[in-house]
């Protein structure tokens, strides 16, 4: 039968510096009577779910024990014995710190379960209750009475100040996706303004390769690393940082990249906290394209019902995003893409025509549906489209340059725009967004139309991070639709 | 969504403490800021379900629905149907978990809800020091008079 064996009892020290000693799973030996030493087994932090911690005990035995789960949130750790001299089998414990808000006191509460061999489990659940855990509370309360805590090296008293180990991709040449290389590195806390962000998701926008490629060299200065937009879990807060606090889910759209990683930290500027019902995959995935899709619509575009737009890589993520939003917005949307499969999926969207092209010839097409032309054009395409942009534009139409896959676009002559009274646009999304209450606003209505069902959520395609050199091939191969992220 | 968190260690076992608290309709014999309180369409007071219907001190009629009741886990869910506060989805819980070494116990109130901006502060005051932190010092001198 399964021992349970629970204890708990309240320490008179505030939780973040119980909490700083007890996440140091190499830190017994240092305040717990019954621990003569302990290490780390193969060099992993100390802090780092899975590694394995080495107990020497006063009494002669021998356990190894590993980290589980640690939550610095919820200020609790799980772990598990894996070979022991002492016959605790299958044990597993859970230690839970809660503050006591009135008072700066700490409830701390340490159980675990475990089986014995048959006749010695009244001797083990209280070598357990007794020797290690109601033994640890009058160790530790001790070990804080005496300042130990803020004076031995190696305990810091607030896990907060320290470096935290991440995964990163970098790059140290412009290039093609092979000069994505991922590697450790580190996060230092978090400067005044700041949060630090444990990313568990983040969006690839095909910026992202003009950037790798060293086209806006300003904005990715080397060894740089790439990424706009990302979702996770705030991990801690900077000096002066009021409106987040540990643990708040977010996202983020950050004009200068580096979300290529699985920790980041970014300006509390630059985030908004997510609405349960949006996940970190779909948040990473679309806000930037969201954000976008609504300065498109609402401000550049200013919309209007029956309205004809042209939407150029209508199967991308954010070509579909457009085409759903826009019908429920009444427009009429006609798109090109490169595949039937494509045409299939941006009619599915919202796209009334769909002309499948690989050579950028699609001004004939545009003419005869729609009459006159398009009244506006979202053109990802660039130079090689320019020619046909034009021509399918209507009379006093909008041509709006978000991308140039074919190439940069060359100047545009004033006065080839006179001949149709046309306008000609090169926006950035940053310039939409241009406080925290401007972005607040525009991702809300992408939340919210996602929600109620007028924005039709884009199919995800999931990349490791580690993989990150191959979903930019991915992208480049003109074969993917809908969007990527990189799970981290 | 606005989430309040207070929490207080009380002298007394939680088994005594929960026997103080566990009626759903017995706020006026500990809380200091209500003063009546009574079970809608004659209900037992421990049905999941039921509704609280009562007044604070300074005349504000609140109703409140029984969501979840445990005696095993010392913990009662509660979301306010009517209230003068202009809360909206107020959904709060009160928890008390023992501490096993001393006769006392941990208690828990916390609560998540919506409202108008601007007005968070002002409210996140209101419930957590006068309802939760008030009705957390009415237990509290209450078991150390014993």
């Amino acid at each position: 039968m399964l021992q349970r064996v629970l204890r708990s009892t309240i320490i008179d020290a505030p939780i973040e510096r119980v909490w700083a000693v007890l996440r140091d799973f190499n830190s017994h030996d240092r305040w717990h009577d019954i621990v003569a030493q302990s290490r780390i087994e193969a060099g992993q932090g100390s802090s780092q779910v899975g590694c394995v911690r080495n107990f020497a005990l006063k009494d002669g035995h021998q356990i190894r024990e590993q980290l589980l789960t640690l939550d610095d949130a919820q200020h609790k750790l799980s772990y598990c014995i894996l070979e022991a001299s002492v016959p605790l089998q299958r044990y597993v414990s859970t230690v839970t710190l809660k503050p006591v808000t009135d008072g700066r006191r700490t409830f701390w509460q340490w159980e675990s379960t475990f089986a014995t061999p048959p006749g010695q489990e009244r001797e083990l659940r209280d070598m357990v209750a007794k020797g290690v855990y109601e033994a640890g509370f009058d160790n530790l309360r001790r070990h804080l009475q005496q300042g130990a805590d803020l004076r031995t090296p190696g305990s810091a008293p607030m896990p907060m100040g320290l470096p935290l180990a991440c995964r990163r991709v970098t790059q140290s040449a412009y290039g093609g996706p092979e000069v994505l290389v991922v590697g450790d590195s580190e996060v230092p806390h978090p400067a005044q303004g700041q949060l630090r962000i444990r990313q568990r998701a983040i969006g690839v926008n095909f910026f992202d390769v003009y950037l790798r490629r060293g086209w806006i060299p300003a904005m990715l200065p080397l060894p740089g690393t790439l990424g706009m937009e990302a979702a996770g879990s705030v991990l801690d807060v900077g000096e002066g940082v009021t409106d987040f606090v540990a643990g708040d889910r977010v996202v983020y759209m950050a004009p200068q990249p580096a979300a290529y990683a699985s920790l980041r930290n970014v300006s509390a500027e630059h985030v908004v906290r997510l609405p349960a019902h949006v996940d970190d995959d779909t948040a990473a995935a679309l806000l930037l394209k969201g954000v976008t899709a609504d300065y498109l619509l609402r401000d550049l575009g200013r919309v209007k019902p029956a309205a004809r737009w042209l939407v150029h890589a209508a199967a991308g993520g954010l070509g579909l995003l457009l085409c759903s939003w826009a019908k429920r917005l009444g427009v009429r949307v006609v798109g090109t893409v490169s595949s039937e499969d494509k045409a299939r999926l941006a009619r599915e969207f919202g796209c009334e025509y769909v002309i499948v092209t690989k050579d950028y010839r699609f001004a004939d097409a545009v003419k005869q549906h729609f009459g006159d032309g398009a009244d506006v054009i979202v053109d990802g395409l660039g130079d090689a489209a320019r020619e046909e942009n034009f021509k399918a534009l209507a009379s006093c139409g909008h041509w709006i340059s978000l991308g140039q896959v074919s190439g940069a676009l060359q100047p545009i002559d004033p006065d080839l725009l006179v001949s149709k009274s046309a306008t000609f646009s090169r926006p950035v999304a940053f310039a939409y967004v241009p406080t925290k209450a401007s972005l607040a606003e525009r991702a809300q209505r992408v939340w919210d139309g996602l929600g109620d069902g007028s924005i039709k959520r884009p199919p995800i395609e999931r990349y490791s991070l580690e993989a990150a050199s191959r979903a930019h091939e991915w992208l480049e191969s003109r074969r993917s639709t809908g969007t990527i992220v990189l799970l981290a | 969504m606005i989430r309040i968190y207070v929490s207080t260690v009380i002298d007394a076992s939680a088994d005594s403490v929960w026997g103080r608290i566990r009626d759903f309709n017995g706020l006026p014999s500990w809380h200091p800021g209500i003063v009546d309180s009574r079970i809608e369409n004659q209900q037992s007071s421990d049905r999941v379900g039921c509704i609280r219907h009562f007044h604070t001190r300074d005349g504000g009629m609140i109703r409140e629905r029984l969501l979840a009741l445990s005696d095993y886990e010392f913990a009662c869910t509660y979301e306010i149907l009517e209230s003068p506060m202009g809360v909206e989805h107020y959904v709060a819980t009160l928890k008390l978990t023992p501490v096993t070494d001393g006769d006392r116990c941990f208690a828990e109130w916390s609560a998540e809800f919506e409202c108008a901006e601007g007005r968070e502060r002002e409210l996140s005051d209101l419930i957590g020091g006068e309802v939760f932190q008030g009705g957390f010092n009415a237990l509290k001198r209450h078991f150390a008079r014993r």
